[in-house]
């Protein structure tokens, strides 16, 4: 079904004179960089704004644990352990910050520490740990057409969400007082967005890695942050940047035999620095 | 001044209400009832700048109230009555309870006791429209958010990241034209001046037009003109829109001159009345260190 429907970009790319389009699994790189990074780019905007930057990498790093209970229960696939693990670990974080006590970074610390130690004792068991190292550096050329058909599918599900639930998070993140006077379930917003950015995160980690996923989230982000005076410039620029960098980092990738994860990361801290120096005035 | 249509010559404020509003805001005087009981909704003839009558009702009643944060009372069996028109102000020392007040006015945080808010047409409405003003300190001075955006975070369910409709620029013009903030339209909500930023938020606050409006210090980092200012567009705004101003503040001067009442806070309520008598209590006096009276 994939295979028929991928059949035209095959096509197109092969036709292209590049030496990169000329392979089959760059093809499928490519497409699922073209998801991925105006997805990343796109929910960046709300995790830089609403702060969740370090909720976002605790739970990138739990994907150890997440692995290692997928090894344990035999999956073929551990992405079925690792799904519902983050989305388990989503509810704990929200429910420890909700009932206070501990403050956010705190709490989310304590989390992150407790679920990547457990799951590096689980997968170093035997002294095999060195077969999931593709995990923290990722393979984005591993990508395959079935991948690229769910990638599609979920991104489409993320937006819908993420559309739906727009206004409420960017009016908490401004003042959550405020927001809770206007709207009675912010609550509920900050967690359908919370578990929607943990199912991407670890959706894409097998390909991005565990170690650079959070930098694709922020980046963009942070460089549209330096550009835009209102928030359809900051959507638009995130969004822009996400899909450059990721372009440009996929290709060089691709000639300087590198993880592509780690090189479009580096292509996307270049266009922030360029963004950091013709950054608006603080004043306007 | 236009001559066509009569009323717009006779009662220029009206020039903007519809023909059937207009006639059951006249047929309701008639009757001598308050305009809202006869025209579709109280918020209906206020959106258009009419001064309805003051209701003389009393919009919310706080019975018995009582809050607890972390497991210690800070609020307990406070009384209060708000009504429709009058600018209530709390003071009271850091820890009185006076934030604690407004987060169970505004259903924050749970509390013991009972809140009714009855709006102008004597009903009950489940949930109140409450207008909030929030502490302008703890808006983020770096977002890239423009004051029409804050609007359309507000008002509209369209993600603001694709665009706005007209309808909420419309919306924004017109809370904000209540507060004389208009040209702050396409500003960067960061780049605002403490004063310009508290216009943008009473314009939000009144947009739509609210049964109550809850002020939480809005006047910390505004210098004294502009708190001049300030206080006397809220007094305007509350008896054109016969408002129920709840207001907590530390600026007792400004306050004595533009509060109808004031309502010292700690714990429980200690003292309330017109400004000048509870500023002659001496408890008062003393907790703001004032001197005593002779």
């Amino acid at each position: 079904m994939s295979a028929l429907l991928l059949e035209p970009w095959h096509r197109m790319l092969s036709a292209m004179p590049f030496a990169w389009t000329q392979y089959e699994f760059m093809r499928l790189a490519l497409l699922a960089v073209l998801f991925i990074s105006p997805l990343l780019g796109a929910m960046g905007t709300v995790v830089v704004s609403n702060r969740l930057a370090f909720f976002s990498e605790a739970i990138g790093h739990a994907a150890f644990t997440g692995i290692a209970l997928g090894v344990m229960f035999g999956l073929a696939d551990p992405m079925w352990s690792m799904i519902p693990f983050a989305l388990v670990l989503t509810l704990i974080i929200t429910w420890i910050r909700r009932r206070g006590g501990l403050s956010s970074d705190t709490a989310i610390g304590l989390v992150m520490s407790f679920t990547v130690s457990l799951g590096i004792v689980l997968l170093s068991r035997g002294g095999d740990f060195a077969r999931y190292t593709n995990f923290l550096i990722g393979d984005m050329l591993a990508v395959t057409g079935g991948d690229v058909a769910w990638l599609a599918i979920l991104a489409l599900a993320i937006l819908a969400l993420f559309f739906f639930f727009f206004n409420r998070l960017l009016l908490a993140s401004m003042s959550p007082a405020l927001a809770r006077s206007r709207a009675r379930h912010s609550g509920a917003a900050e967690l359908a967005f919370a578990s929607a950015l943990a199912m991407v995160v670890t959706f894409s980690l097998p390909w991005i890695g565990i170690l650079v996923i959070n930098a694709l989230l922020i980046l963009p982000a942070a460089a549209a942050r330096n550009l835009a005076s209102n928030t359809a410039q900051f959507f638009v620029w995130s969004v822009g940047i996400s899909l450059a960098a990721g372009v440009i980092g996929l290709v060089v990738s691709f000639y300087a035999s590198s993880a592509a994860g780690a090189t479009i990361v580096l292509a996307a801290m270049a266009i922030y620095v360029l963004t950091f120096a013709v950054r608006r005035p603080a004043s306007s | 001044m236009p001559i066509w249509p009569p009323w717009k010559k006779i009662w220029p404020r009206c020039a903007k209400l519809s023909a059937d509003d207009l006639v059951a805001v006249w047929f309701s005087r008639l009757l001598m009832f308050p305009a809202h009981v006869i025209t579709t909704s109280h918020r209906a003839v206020s959106h258009h700048g009419i001064a309805p009558h003051r209701c003389g009702e009393c919009c919310t009643t706080l019975r018995d109230v009582g809050a607890r944060v972390g497991g210690r009372s800070v609020l307990e069996h406070v009384d209060l009555h708000l009504h429709c028109g009058e600018l209530t102000a709390v003071i009271g020392e850091n820890g009185a309870g006076k934030t604690t007040l407004v987060r169970c006015l505004l259903g924050e945080i749970p509390h013991s006791g009972e809140v009714h808010f009855l709006d102008a047409a004597r009903r009950r409405p489940d949930s109140p429209a409450i207008g909030y003003v929030p502490q302008h300190s703890s808006f983020d001075k770096d977002a890239p958010v423009s004051v029409l955006d804050l609007f359309a975070f507000s008002l509209s369910s369209r993600p603001a990241c694709l665009g706005l409709s007209s309808a909420v620029r419309e919306q924004a013009r017109e809370g904000l034209s209540r507060t004389g903030a208009e040209h702050l339209l396409h500003r960067r909500v960061g780049a605002l001046s403490g004063g310009e930023l508290q216009r943008v938020l009473l314009g939000l606050a009144l947009t739509p037009v609210p049964n109550i409006l809850v002020l939480d210090e809005p006047m910390s980092g505004v210098d004294h003109s502009g708190r001049e200012q300030f206080y006397e567009l809220l007094s305007r705004l509350r008896r054109e829109y016969d408002l129920a101003v709840l207001l907590v503040s530390h600026d007792l001067a400004t306050l004595a001159r533009f509060a109808d009442r004031l309502v010292f806070l700690d714990r429980h309520i200690v003292c309330e009345g017109p400004p000048a008598e509870v500023l002659r209590d001496p408890r008062v006096r003393a907790a703001f260190s004032l001197e005593p009276l002779s």
